[in-house]
C-alpha cells in the first residue's frame, strides 16, 4: 500500500491549480458573479486544451489516458476556486459527444430535475423538454427546472466528481477561515486565539481531511459504495464548511462582497446533483445488509 | 405552575382574535423585499392599525403573558411582522422607557407607538463587532449638542430609518466600557452618509453610516454621560431576550406548512425526514415554554431577562437555521430556487447566529455569567 500522491499526480495538481489562477483568480470571479449566466469559452477551451475533459479518456481516442484519481484532483481544484459551468457533464460526455473533449462544445446534462447552464449548453444529455429557468441561488450556476425529472441512478463517477468538487470547497473554506481568524482583531487579538474560534477552524479541517481520504480512496477503487461515502463526507465538509467559514468572518461574511456566501451556495447546489444524499445514504445502508461492507 | 391563560387573559385572546379576523382580510398586498420604502410603509401602517384598535403598546406595558399572547395569535393569523420597526418596538423604545427621562419618554414612545418613526441600530463598527466596547465614534460637546464624527456598520434599515440609537466615545480617556454614551440621533441630520450594504441574500438589507461633524442635540442622550454601556447592555438583554419571541411562534407555523408541503410532494414517506421534522417540532414547542419561561421570571423579578435571553438566543438562532435545512430537504431541488420563499430564509438564516452577538460570544456570555467560570475568552 502506498497512499499517497505520485510525483505526477502532484505535478497534475499544481498545474491546474496555477491554470486555475491565472485564468480565473479572484477579479475572474468577481466579474462572474457581477455578469451571471455568462460562460467563459475562451477559459472552457483553455480547460480542454489542458486536458481537463479529456483526461480519462484513452490516448488512442486523442485522450490523456489517466484515471480516477488523477480526475478527482482536477475537480478538486476547480471546486477550490468556484470554476463555473457543467464541469462534469462536459467531461463524462468527454469521448461521446463531439468537442467535449477538447472544450469546444459546453454539454450540460439533466440530473434529478434539474439542468445546470441549459442556456449556455451545445448539448444536453437526458430529457430537456419543458424545462423552466428557475432564479438560481448560486449566482454562478444558472438552473432550469425538468418536470418530472425523477432521478435516476447516478453514474457513480459523476458521484465521485461532485464529491471532488466538494472537497475543493471544503479545503478551501477552512484555509479563507483560518485566514481570517489570524487577521481579524477583536478584544485587541486575533480572533483565532479565542478557542471557540480556533475550533470552529479546527473542526473544519477535521471534516475536510476526513473526505479527502474518503475521496481519493473511493477514486482508487472505484467501487460505488466506497464512492457513496466520499460523497457523504465530502458533502458535508462543504455545506458545514462553508457556514462555519460564515460564522467565523461574523458580519463581514453576510455581505454579498465577501466571497465566502458563493462557496456555501455552490456546495448547496452540488448536494442536489447525481441523486443527492438520500440516495448515497440509501447506498451505504443496503451495503451493510448485502454483506459488501 | 400554570400555563392556562386566567379570564383576563382569555378576554384578550378572544378579543384579539376576532380583530385579526376582521382586520387581516384588508390589509394591502406586502411589498416585493426589495421595495424598502414600500416595505416602511407597510410595516408603519400594520403598526398604526394596531394602535388604532388599542394593541399598539403590548410589548411594552401589557403583562408580559398577554404580550406572549399577542405574538401568538397574530403569528398564527399570519398577521404582519414588525418589520422596519424592530428595532423602535423591541429595543430602541423598551430602552427609552427604562432609562429615558419623561420627557424623553414622551417625545419618542408615542411616535412609534403611533407608527410614525422607524429606528435603527447603529452599535457595531467596523472594529467594534463582538468587542463593541472598541467603539471608535467620537463625541465631543459643544454647547447643546453633541458633534459626532466616525462611522457605524451592518446598521439594518438605516436607509428609511427616522432615528438611530447610537453610541459614541465621549471620554477616550477612561476605561473602555466607562466612556460610552448613549444617544438618540436623528437620522436626517446634516453630516450623515447611508451607504447601503448587499447582503448576502442579494438585498440592501444593512448599510453603513458614516458620521461626519454630525450635530445631536444634548437632550437626546438617555442615561448620563459615559455610562452609555450600562444602558446599552439594556438594550441588548431587550434584544437578545424578547424581541425575538414572537419568531418562534412563525418557526412553528413554517413547521407545519412544511408538513403539509412534504406531503403533498410525496417526501412524507421518507421516515428520516418525518422523524427531523418531528425533532424540530419538540426544539420549536421548548423553545416556546423557555421564552414563557423566561418572561415569567423577569416579571417575577421586575428586571430585563438578562443572561437567560442569551440562551435562548443561541439556541433559538440555531434551530432556525435548521428548520431552513430541513426545509430544503422537503423542496429537493427547489431549494436552489430563489423564488420559493424558504429559500431567501433559509438565507437569511444565516445572519442569526452573528447578528444580535454570534454565537460564540454568547457561549462565553452564559458561561461567565450564569455558570461563573472563569473570564477567559
Ligand atoms: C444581518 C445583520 C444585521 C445586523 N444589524 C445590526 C444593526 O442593526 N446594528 C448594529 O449595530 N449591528 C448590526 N449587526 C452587526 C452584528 O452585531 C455584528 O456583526 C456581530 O456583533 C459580530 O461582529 P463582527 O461582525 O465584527 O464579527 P467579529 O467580532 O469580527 O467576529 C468574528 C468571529 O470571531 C468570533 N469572536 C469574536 N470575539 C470572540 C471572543 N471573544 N470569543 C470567541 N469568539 C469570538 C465571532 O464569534 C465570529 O465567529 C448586524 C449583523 C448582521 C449579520
Amino acid at each position: 500500500m502506498r497512499f499517497r500522491l505520485t510525483d505526477d499526480q502532484r505535478a497534475l495538481r499544481d498545474g491546474t491549480r496555477q491554470l486555475l489562477v491565472r485564468r480565473f483568480g479572484g477579479e475572474a470571479l468577481r466579474g462572474a458573479v457581477e455578469s451571471p449566466g455568462r460562460l467563459d469559452r475562451a477559459l472552457w477551451r483553455a480547460l480542454g486544451e489542458a486536458g481537463f475533459f479529456a483526461l480519462r479518456l484513452p490516448e488512442a481516442e486523442g485522450g490523456v489516458g489517466l484515471g480516477l484519481p488523477e480526475a478527482v484532483l482536477v475537480f478538486e481544484e476547480a471546486g477550490r476556486v468556484l470554476l463555473p459551468g457543467p464541469l462534469a457533464a462536459t467531461h463524462l460526455a468527454a469521448g461521446v459527444v463531439p468537442g467535449a473533449a477538447t472544450g469546444e462544445a459546453v454539454v450540460s446534462a439533466v440530473d434529478g430535475g434539474l439542468v445546470e447552464w441549459l442556456a449556455q449548453a451545445d448539448v444536453v444529455r437526458g430529457d430537456a423538454a419543458g424545462a423552466v429557468p428557475m432564479r438560481s441561488l448560486d449566482p454562478l450556476t444558472p438552473l432550469h427546472r425538468v418536470p418530472g425529472g425523477a432521478a435516476a441512478d447516478p453514474a457513480p463517477v459523476a458521484v465521485l466528481l461532485t464529491a471532488a468538487e466538494q472537497l475543493g470547497t471544503a479545503a478551501r473554506v477552512c484555509e479563507l477561515a483560518a485566514q481570517h481568524a489570524r487577521a481579524r482583531e477583536q478584544f485587541g487579538r486575533p480572533v483565532g486565539a479565542f478557542q471557540a474560534v480556533a475550533h470552529l477552524c479546527a473542526g473544519m479541517l477535521v471534516r475536510s481531511e476526513t473526505a479527502r481520504a474518503a475521496v481519493y480512496a473511493a477514486a482508487v477503487t472505484g467501487d460505488p459504495v466506497d464512492i457513496a461515502a466520499a460523497r457523504l463526507l465530502a458533502d458535508e465538509a462543504a455545506v458545514r464548511g462553508a457556514r462555519d467559514c460564515l460564522q467565523v468572518h461574523g458580519g463581514m461574511g453576510f455581505t454579498w462582497e465577501s466571497e465566502v456566501h458563493l462557496h456555501l451556495k455552490r456546495a448547496w447546489v452540488r448536494t442536489q446533483r447525481a441523486g443527492g444524499v438520500t440516495q448515497s445514504e440509501e447506498a451505504l445502508a443496503a451495503a451493510l445488509t448485502a454483506g459488501t461492507a | 405552575m400554570d400555563l392556562s391563560d386566567t379570564p383576563e387573559e382569555e378576554e384578550f385572546r378572544a378579543r384579539l382574535r376576532e380583530w385579526l379576523a376582521k382586520t387581516l382580510p384588508g390589509l394591502p398586498p406586502k411589498p416585493s423585499p426589495d421595495d424598502w420604502p414600500g416595505r416602511r410603509a407597510y410595516d408603519l401602517g400594520w403598526q398604526r392599525r394596531l394602535y388604532d384598535a388599542g394593541y399598539a403598546d403590548v410589548h411594552w406595558d401589557a403583562s408580559p403573558a398577554t404580550r406572549l399572547i399577542f405574538l401568538e395569535e397574530t403569528e398564527k393569523a399570519g398577521a404582519p411582522y414588525v418589520g422596519a420597526n424592530f428595532v423602535g418596538l423591541l429595543h430602541a423604545g423598551p430602552t427609552i422607557a427604562a432609562e429615558g427621562t419623561e420627557e424623553q419618554r414622551e417625545r419618542w414612545l408615542p411616535p412609534i407607538l403611533r407608527g410614525e418613526e422607524v429606528w435603527c441600530q447603529g452599535f457595531s463598527e467596523p472594529d467594534a463587532g463582538s468587542d463593541l466596547a472598541a467603539l471608535r465614534t467620537r463625541a465631543w460637546r459643544d454647547g447643546d449638542d453633541y458633534v459626532v464624527t466616525g462611522s457605524k456598520i451592518w446598521t439594518s434599515h438605516a436607509e428609511v430609518a427616522d432615528w438611530c440609537e447610537l453610541l459614541v466615545r465621549t471620554d477616550p480617556e477612561a476605561p473602555r466600557h466607562r466612556g460610552i454614551t448613549w444617544l438618540a440621533m436623528p437620522m436626517d441630520a446634516p453630516g450623515i452618509t447611508v451607504r447601503p450594504l448587499r447582503t448576502l441574500a442579494g438585498s440592501a438589507e444593512f448599510a453603513e453610516v458614516f458620521l461626519d461633524e454630525v450635530r445631536v442635540p444634548a437632550v437626546n442622550r438617555v442615561g448620563d454621560e459615559n455610562d452609555g454601556w450600562r444602558v446599552t447592555l439594556v438594550t441588548l438583554s431587550f434584544e437578545r431576550g424578547t424581541a425575538f419571541a414572537g419568531e418562534v411562534v412563525a418557526c412553528r407555523r413554517v413547521l407545519g406548512e412544511l408538513a403539509v408541503e412534504a406531503r403533498e410532494n410525496g417526501r412524507w414517506d421518507d421516515p428520516a425526514l418525518r422523524r427531523r421534522l418531528g425533532r424540530l417540532n419538540a426544539e420549536f414547542r421548548a423553545l416556546w415554554r423557555l421564552t414563557q419561561w423566561n418572561v415569567s421570571a423577569a416579571q417575577a423579578s421586575g428586571s430585563v431577562p438578562g443572561a437567560a435571553g442569551s440562551v435562548f438566543k443561541l439556541r433559538y438562532s440555531h434551530a432556525r437555521q435548521e428548520l431552513y435545512d430541513a426545509a430544503a430537504e422537503v423542496l429537493g431541488a427547489d431549494c436552489l430556487d430563489l423564488d420559493r420563499p424558504w429559500t431567501l430564509d433559509r438565507l437569511s438564516s444565516l445572519s442569526y447566529t452573528i447578528a444580535a452577538g454570534t454565537s460564540q460570544i454568547q457561549h462565553s456570555i452564559i458561561a461567565e455569567r450564569i455558570l461563573g467560570l472563569p473570564k477567559g475568552r
